[in-house]
């Protein structure tokens, strides 16, 4: 005869819970404290190098919702395209990143920030000068790993402490 | 051997005449008030104290946006339930749906008229007050029956109907382990009962004091026993379809019985507003915030039981055990010598140690063990 069910799981349980007391709380107080996303984050904007971009129109082809319109004109001089307009849907966008893996020359990127809710619906649509890259709107490491290894690494939660404020 | 209660002790705090302020009406007056700002105020605070604690028990920090430490939290709950409309189902029993809130409520209000804040320090001294918190206590019962049964949904019906299952099933070992008190007390008043703790009766009474803790947990559908509010399954339970100041109510009341079930115990098992250097009302404070703690450390820890679990811990755990207890403390009381009162503790911590383990075997579910 086994003496073994009475209540020694419940006095287990309550002692997981006692030390979890006096653990650290492992919340996130997001607007104030906030983690490295993955330096190959997905993030919910394109960023477009302008000076790399042929407009081949490869990006536009290869996506698969139709949210990339890019408007070229013949440059004869230089013999060359030039584009007139590149705009971007970011509410129709799935961020799947295949424009960006179809990009023969690295131009076009994903962002890495994901704060982007706005209020208006034609503010979500991004065109020409606003899809540069600046201090603002950095581009992520995805499908570069070399652009990947210059970015901040991830916060992990095991680090959080270090994020301050 | 009966404890005399209150001879041959000197307290540092001198007890209060049982018509304090002045005469009768105005201790009447002032004890209201008295007992109204300290559920209240306490209610506020255990809500706080509840969300926070159970927050750090699962290694969250709890609501901390509003006010230092979150403390507004429960002011800010309060306005938003008073602010929300309050709906009525077509098909409901108006007067029986707008009155359940009110009798579910006041009983459990009524409790804290017998519970001694100090020496004398209590609304109504009664004789018979451990008879009486059992009486008023039931009768939250059928405010919450007629919640159930007002609102016309099956769920609420459904809830209210395995409250009182649980309610007749618990009030007997609640009884059944106060009378062990009461026996070694030999009084039912609470404030005599206070007197006679030169002990605390913890020690004196363990395995009544887990019995009552258990009972009384489950009579006030307190976590592990939340049958009838059992989210994932009858939907909010019997205050489905209850908002506004009516559902305030509700919510009220249950914070209300387990502010009474912990100064119940904080008075018969902790020895009350006794203690050293502190004023007694700090002291009593001090140990009702004590025993909830307890009751949400455990809130945080269990899930929820079945009900035919909850049916076998009453009839088959609870109720024999309280019965071997008041027959233990009989004999205890009637035989044991006087002068070696201490001597009892480990006697009957070994008893309550023995007949849990032993018990525990007996206690088989679903027709069979089910070994996990």
């Amino acid at each position: 005869m086994k003496f073994e069910h009475f209540g020694t799981g419940i006095i287990k349980g309550l002692a997981v819970t006692l030390r979890h007391l006096f653990r650290k709380p492992i919340t996130t107080q997001y607007p104030e404290q906030k983690l490295t996303t993955s330096r190959r984050a997905r993030g919910n904007e394109l960023v477009w190098d302008i000076t790399k971009c042929t407009a081949c129109g490869t990006c536009a082809k290869a996506c698969p919702q139709g949210v990339i319109r890019i408007v070229t004109s013949a440059k004869p001089v230089e013999n060359r395209y030039v584009v007139e307009k590149f705009e971007v849907d970011t509410g129709y966008c799935i961020f799947c990143g295949l424009c960006v893996e179809a990009c023969p020359f690295q131009s076009l990127l994903m962002g890495y920030s994901y704060e982007r809710a706005k209020y208006r619906r034609h503010e979500v649509v991004h065109t020409n000068e606003m899809l540069l890259p600046s201090a603002k709107r950095p581009a992520s490491g995805y499908m570069y790993p070399k652009l990947a290894k210059a970015l901040p690494p991830q916060t992990l939660l095991i680090e959080r402490d270090e994020v301050k404020g | 051997m009966v404890l005399n209660p209150g001879l041959g002790m000197e307290y540092h705090w001198q007890a209060l005449p049982p018509d304090w302020p002045g005469n009768f009406w105005w201790h009447w007056l002032a004890f209201s008030v008295i007992i109204l700002a300290f559920v209240l105020g306490l209610v506020m605070g255990f809500i706080w104290l509840e969300r926070r604690g159970i927050g750090r028990f699962q290694i969250r920090l709890g609501p901390n946006r509003t006010g230092p430490f979150g403390l507004l939290q429960p002011i800010a709950d309060a306005v938003k339930v008073l602010l929300k409309e309050n709906i009525v189902p077509a098909a409901a029993d108006k007067i029986v749906h707008w009155l359940a809130p009110l009798v579910a409520f006041v009983p459990t209000l009524m409790i804290f008229a017998v519970v001694p804040f100090q020496d004398g320090a209590l609304l109504a001294d009664l004789n018979v007050g451990v008879l009486y918190i059992v009486a008023i206590s039931s009768i939250s019962t059928v405010g919450i029956f007629m919640a159930g049964w007002s609102s016309s949904n099956k769920y609420s019906l459904l809830a209210a109907m395995r409250d009182v299952a649980t309610v007749v099933s618990y009030e007997i070992p609640v009884v059944l382990s106060l009378a062990g008190v009461v026996l070694l007390a030999g009084s039912l008043s609470l404030n005599q009962i206070v007197m006679a703790q030169d002990i605390p009766f913890i020690l004196l009474q363990p395995l009544a004091f887990l019995l009552f803790f258990i009972a009384a947990s489950a009579e006030i559908n307190r976590t592990p026993f939340d049958l009838l509010e059992a989210d994932s399954e009858l939907v909010a339970g019997f205050h489905i379809e209850y908002s506004g100041m009516k559902f305030a109510l509700f919510y009220l009341t249950e914070y209300a019985e387990a502010l009474a079930v912990s100064a119940i115990i904080a008075t018969l098992f902790l020895g009350g507003w006794r203690g050293p250097v502190l004023p007694p009302w700090l002291w009593f404070v001090g140990k009702v915030v004590a025993v909830f703690s307890v009751m949400f450390w455990i809130r945080s820890t269990l899930p929820r039981v079945r009900i035919d679990q909850l049916m076998a811990l009453a009839w088959k755990f609870l109720l024999p055990l309280a019965l071997i207890n008041l027959v233990v403390t009989a004999v205890q009381v009637l035989a044991w010598p006087e002068a070696s009162l201490w001597a009892m503790v480990p006697v009957n911590v070994a008893i309550m140690a023995a007949l849990v383990v032993t018990w525990s075997r007996l206690l088989k579910l679903g027709g069979g063990r089910v070994e996990v």
